[in-house]
């Protein structure tokens, strides 16, 4: 009988002890109630804590930095241009008592954040051309190809960049931060996660691409006809180069040859023209009659004149 | 046997009983105990132990022993481990002959507006570490989709700031450096833990409806290389045939030239000797020569009209002969 009163008051005693107890992870903070009424500071630091039994409620919150993911907006930027933009926000739980006060858990907290940070994206998009939310400096990009200096697209892509994309993402956390420590949120930063052409921008674009490649392939294309004809017209004076220094070369060669032969036949023939001229003379007969020939005579010739008279 | 030495002997054996149950009971809680409180790390690992829910301190690999029911809790975080994550794709199945990819549309991971306004279509990997187990744990929760979503901004902050030829393929290097550097000082700030140990671009390529236009480039690049080439065929065979042709005239003149002068110099060698042996006998040897050409002349004549030179006009007599024939 008494051992049972015993044990029915270890047992007791066991959940008084147990009630009273709880634990505090790294990763967590805590509020304690009493009847709903909260009870000194946060706890913020990890391991074993004390508290009043059955009366001191605990609210455990998280420590950890966290994340929020907004949705997807579509939202036109200050050129008139329609695109998608995806944001993203870490946060932290810093004042838990004021959090547990004014949305009460995560889920509510998030909602808070859609509100304010999705309006603030768009407010700020709106202020910033394009060009601004997508580039981040003025950095100097190459390009496959020149683009033609006198379009919109050019001078759009040229603007110089005044803002840039990470500035544009600090300036939506600088205005959101005020608003939600309300909340006991600090909010550590906001990023573009994505920045996405809608449907017939997009269209419009790979048109734009499209059209651009062909313009190269074109340049491909004549700069290949252009190099060819370049090779065919070194070809062609090359070709007459070298056939026309041949003849020359040719000319000369032969030019100096007639004259080195006309200077030996001077040479000899000037010893006794009047032999020259017979001796040639008797070689040309003999070499321009032939047996087509027919002559005619007279008997006074030096070679008939015996026919008449023998002395 | 008296009832007082049975008593005994069962109070004897009672109590031996109680102690052999207590040693048992002794026995089955240390064993509750110690395997329970064991446990192992892995080589790559390292644990986490939290006392109470607060960290005390980190144990290496090993066998090693905690306290129990709750009290000591072991997170085991795989320090070695380089972990991998995708972007605009998916690895379903790493084999050993080939790898398959998830069939899935990522694109809403991989298209992104470059620095000229135009999209390209980036899949890309991020490799990396935990190099500091604490942090990882206790400093920012959900450390991979933070990761993922930070990577995601890194990427198309830096492809942003590129022209489309430049992220396909100009300097795809130099997109993937600064990617790295940037992602990795979002990290650091955050104190995430990790450390990232490459970011790779993979397939970095014009979105679909565009690939057409860009594999013409490619076509007329080698068209351009093709239609060089062939002038360049046509240059390397004319050519060198024209050279050749050159030296031919050229050697065509020289032998020109050498017939030419051997001739000229045989001729006057001949006309210089003949006239030496004319000096010695002018008359006879004129005479002589006129004569010997005459003979051979006429010998091979056709016909030889010998007219008398009184004869005036011999058209007659030609006429003659033909009538005859």
């Amino acid at each position: 009988m008494k051992n049972i009163i015993l044990i029915i008051l270890a047992i007791i005693l066991l959940i008084v002890i147990v009630n009273s107890l709880y634990i505090i992870d790294e990763t967590e903070q805590v509020i304690i109630t009493q009847f709903g009424e909260p009870i000194g500071e946060a706890r913020t630091n990890a391991g074993l804590k004390l508290k009043i039994p059955f009366i001191q409620q605990v609210h455990r919150f998280e420590k950890r930095i966290l994340q929020w993911d907004g949705e997807q907006n579509q939202i036109p930027t200050q050129d008139k241009k329609f695109i998608w933009v995806d944001t993203f926000a870490r946060w932290r739980i810093v004042e838990p008592l004021l959090f547990y006060q004014t949305v009460r858990s995560e889920t509510f907290a998030q909602s808070r954040l859609d509100d304010i940070i999705d309006g603030i994206t768009r407010d700020i998009i709106t202020l910033n051309q394009l060009i601004e939310i997508v580039r981040d400096t003025d950095r100097d990009m190459a390009f496959a190809i020149e683009i033609d200096f006198e379009t919109d697209y050019y001078e759009e892509i040229k603007t110089p960049i005044m803002v840039g994309r990470r500035a544009i993402a600090d300036s939506i956390f600088a205005t959101a931060h005020p608003l939600i420590e309300q909340f006991g949120i600090e909010l550590i930063d906001v990023q573009i996660k994505r920045v996405n052409y809608i449907e017939d921008v997009r269209k419009e674009v790979y048109e734009r691409m499209s059209s651009e490649r062909k313009q190269i392939a074109d340049r491909y294309r004549s700069s290949g006809q252009g190099r060819a004809a370049e090779i065919l017209g070194r070809m062609d004076r090359d070709l007459k180069q070298i056939e026309s220094e041949a003849y020359r070369t040719a000319q000369e060669i032969m030019g100096r040859a007639d004259a080195e032969a006309t200077t030996t036949y001077a040479a000899a023939y000037n010893r006794d023209p009047d032999f020259f001229e017979f001796i040639r003379t008797m070689d040309a007969y003999r070499n321009t009659i032939n047996d087509k020939n027919r002559l005619i005579i007279t008997t006074d010739s030096d070679f008939y004149k015996f026919l008449k008279k023998g002395d | 046997m008296t009832v007082i030495d049975l008593e005994q002997k069962a109070r004897g054996l009672w109590s031996n009983q109680k102690r052999l149950l207590l040693l048992i009971i002794i026995i089955i809680g240390l064993l509750i105990i110690i395997g329970t409180g064991l446990y192992t790390i892995d080589p790559e690992e390292v644990g986490v132990i939290q006392r109470f829910g607060r960290y005390t301190h980190t144990t290496e690999p090993g066998l090693r022993f905690k306290i129990p029911f709750g009290v000591d809790r072991v997170t085991k975080v795989k320090v070695k481990y380089v972990y991998k994550e995708e972007f605009g794709f998916r690895t379903l199945e790493v084999g050993s002959a080939a790898t398959r990819y998830s069939q899935r549309d990522y694109s809403d991971e991989s298209l992104m507006l470059t620095g000229d306004l135009n999209i390209a279509d980036v899949e890309w990997i991020i490799q990396y570490q935990i190099n500091d187990p604490l942090k990882y744990l206790f400093n920012v929760r959900d450390v991979t989709g933070t990761l993922r979503n930070l990577s995601e901004s890194s990427m198309r902050q830096v492809v942003g700031d590129h022209s489309v030829d430049e992220v396909i393929v100009l300097n795809r290097q130099e997109v993937a450096y600064e990617t790295r550097m940037i992602l990795q000082q979002l990290l650091d700030d955050y104190e995430t833990g990790l450390e990232i140990r490459t970011v790779n671009l993979q397939n970095v390529t014009p979105p679909l409806p565009v690939q057409p236009a860009f594999n013409e480039v490619n076509a007329a690049l080698q068209e351009e290389e093709r239609i060089v080439n062939e002038a360049r065929q046509k240059y390397n065979q004319i050519i060198p045939e024209a050279r050749g042709k050159a030296r031919q005239v050229v050697e065509q003149a020289e032998g020109y030239a050498v017939n030419r002068v051997n001739r000229a110099t045989g001729e006057a060698n001949r006309f210089t000797d003949v006239w030496r042996e004319y000096n010695r006998a002018r008359t006879v040897t004129r005479r002589r020569l006129y004569l010997e050409t005459m003979e051979e002349i006429l010998q091979n004549l056709d016909k030889v009209y010998i007219v008398d030179e009184d004869q005036s006009g011999i058209l007659p007599l030609l006429n003659l002969e033909q009538r005859g024939e």
